[in-house]
């Protein structure tokens, strides 16, 4: 099975034995921090100079991290304050007292209805996600298994709308909308993102890399086309459609600027676009935009947490396209 | 990845030394129109919201059209005629918010491409809890601009925000107006903006760095290269394949900002932060004037493919080079 790679690529194997057998093999009780090893020819340092630097590369990792990630514990800590301890100018790190008045108002509002958009967003988000792995996979197997007249310009086609900039269809795809009486419907936000090439493309490069052994052994069994895509290749290719799904989800999820215009009464918005309009109208209520922030965040960040190695993986490997 | 075989009927029977499969598989076997029922739904979403939309686009740009007005009259190359005058109305407005795209296009690239690099050398070592970090590295990126957007409001606003107090605590100025006053916007902006993006370069900065075998550094180390001269010659021309992705992805990202304005800055002071693509959405989706919208957006688009192009030449020549 094709499994997502994991972190250590058989690829740096070879690459560090001498990184590796250090650590490693017992070695002397640390030797002060000196660089007595350096006079081997082309080695770094001797092990306890490694040592060193690596605590030392573990220190500076560490704090960075934590500053790193410090605004959205602010932001979390800032949720739970009351209303005069968040404007406070003197920032606090540990709310006192601790309240959830924050998530109370925001959930229980009328005007800015924040769980009505969680639910939209969840909604179109999965919606979104569904629609293009069922458009883009059977697409993008075509493309990669299957020859057929005009193959060659329909692939050269929608590569080409990969460097075509996105903001021209913007407009337009407002007034094809419009026309669908799509507008401030969940919809909008739904369909018109899953015509992306992205799909079909990293679909497509991942079916090139199957091995064509098993779809020919099911030809032979006698399964057509369909039922070899369906029982054989859709087993297959799990790890990347899990991972063309999870980046859907997490497009959409993110989406602003498209949901922003095209929706517009306050119980169709998504969570950015709702929350985009709350700051507007609570500008100065931090306990309250931050408690939004919270709850747009949290769905995204537990998913990250469960597959963040499928994120990265997806992301790195839509970079090596070119 | 030895077994590279795809398994494309009609080459089948050029594969040397397999047997008697090549003769059953070069019937094909599928009918006809089996490609097309799998691109179709791909390809209907297509045609609508891509295809369309580019042609539409460009038909709208040259009529004045507003959505409420029943008539939309042909006005040649009048919406683009008047952006290019300066004694127009939208001329100058659209060129302000082109020089604003610029300013922090220019600002942000080179944070955006050498500070994930540098974190992303970081990573490729071997070290435990490598996997941590680049998770904490990339977790900002996985949240919507929204969220990001909120945060920092607050986090630079002017009297209350936490970056201008901690500047205080360490005796700097303390009364900066991040998000009314430039240049200060745009440090803002930008950092921002590397914060919450830095782990999407630097993830696949990771997977270009490690496709670089380890044998090249072994060599360069023989040969008595430095820890820069290794970066020089080894680390940054086995890069060049990612590279030309990552510098053409951050361009167009860093062209395309609009959520981080929209929500820091609101476009201030007096539109001077108000980037392309906030003006296109404004003029088009709420003042209704798509005929300019569309005319700015195909500028706009004009000029990040020109720059595009601009780059991919600049890489193919450096090849030549070698």
């Amino acid at each position: 099975m094709t499994a997502v790679r994991s972190g250590s690529t058989p690829a740096s194997g070879p690459r560090t034995h001498e990184d590796r057998t250090a650590p490693r093999a017992p070695q002397p009780p640390r030797r002060a921090g000196e660089r007595t090893g350096a006079r081997r020819p082309g080695a770094a340092g001797g092990p306890a100079a490694r040592r060193l630097r690596r605590s030392l590369l573990h220190l500076v990792l560490g704090v960075v991290a934590a500053l790193y990630l410090s605004p959205l514990l602010y932001m979390l800590t800032t949720s739970l304050k009351t209303r005069g301890e968040a404007g406070a100018t003197e920032p606090r790190w540990t709310p006192d007292p601790f309240t959830l008045d924050a998530y109370r108002h925001v959930l229980g509002s009328t005007d800015s209805p924040v769980m009505q958009w969680f639910l939209n967003s969840l909604l179109a988000a999965t919606a979104h996600a569904a629609l293009v792995l069922a458009t883009a996979t059977p697409a993008a197997y075509a493309l990669a298994r299957m020859d057929f007249r005009g193959r060659g310009v329909i692939f050269a086609g929608v590569v080409a709308t990969l460097f075509v900039p996105p903001v021209i269809l913007l407009v337009p795809n407002f007034l094809i909308v419009n026309e669908l009486a799509w507008v401030d419907t969940l919809p909008a936000i739904v369909v018109p993102a899953a015509a992306g090439a992205f799909g079909v493309f990293f679909l497509r490069q991942f079916f090139l890399t199957l091995p064509g052994e098993l779809e020919e052994a099911a030809e032979i069994d006698g399964c057509n086309r369909w039922q070899i895509f369906v029982r054989v290749v859709l087993p297959l290719a799990r790890p990347a459609l899990v991972t063309l799904a999870l980046l859907s989800f997490l497009t959409n999820w993110n989406d602003f600027l498209w949901p922003l215009y095209v929706l517009l009464s306050p119980e169709s918005l998504t969570l950015p676009a709702g929350l985009a309009n709350f700051q507007g109208a609570n500008n100065i209520r931090y306990d309250l935009l931050m408690a939004g922030a919270v709850i747009a965040s949290v769905p995204v960040l537990l998913l990250y947490v469960v597959a963040q190695r499928w994120v990265i993986e997806g992301v790195s490997r839509s970079g090596l396209k070119g | 990845m030895a077994l590279r075989l795809t398994a494309r009927p009609t080459t089948a029977g050029a594969r040397p030394g397999r047997g008697a499969a090549p003769a059953r598989v070069a019937t094909r076997p599928y009918r006809w129109w089996t490609p097309y029922v799998f691109m179709g739904p791909y390809l209907a979403l297509f045609a609508v919201f891509v295809l369309a939309p580019i042609g539409y686009g460009l038909w709208i740009s040259l009529h004045a059209w507003d959505i409420n007005v029943p008539a939309k009259p042909f006005v040649g190359l009048g919406n683009y005629r008047e952006l290019f005058d300066s004694g127009s109305v939208e001329g100058p407005r659209f060129w302000t918010a082109m020089r604003a795209t610029g300013i922090f296009t220019a600002l942000s690239l080179p944070f955006l491409l050498v500070v994930p690099l540098f974190v992303a050398m970081l990573m490729n070592g071997r070290f435990r809890g490598r996997n941590l970090y680049r998770a904490v590295y990339f977790a900002p990126y996985v949240l919507g601009v929204a969220v990001v957007g909120l945060l920092w409001r607050f986090l630079l606003d002017g009297n209350i925000g936490m970056v201008n107090h901690y500047l205080g605590v360490l005796g700097l100025p303390d009364d900066i107006q991040w998000t009314t006053d430039t240049p200060a916007a745009w440090w803002g902006l930008v950092g921002v903006t590397v914060w919450w993006t830095l782990g999407f370069n630097a993830v696949i900065y990771l997977a270009g760095l490690q496709d670089i075998p380890a044998e090249l550094y072994e060599a360069a180390r023989v040969d008595g290269a430095g820890a820069w001269h290794r970066f020089l010659h080894v680390t940054l021309p086995g890069l060049r394949p990612v590279l030309l992705f990552v510098v053409n992805a951050t361009l167009l990202a860093s062209a395309n900002m609009f959520g981080q304005s929209y929500l820091i800055t609101t476009g201030a002071p007096a539109d001077e932060t108000k980037t392309a693509i906030f003006l296109i959405a404004e003029t088009g989706l709420r003042r209704f004037e798509m005929g300019t919208a569309s005319a700015m957006s195909f500028v706009l688009a004009l000029a990040l493919m020109a720059a595009s192009a601009v780059l991919f030449r600049i890489f193919r020549e450096r090849q030549e080079d070698r």
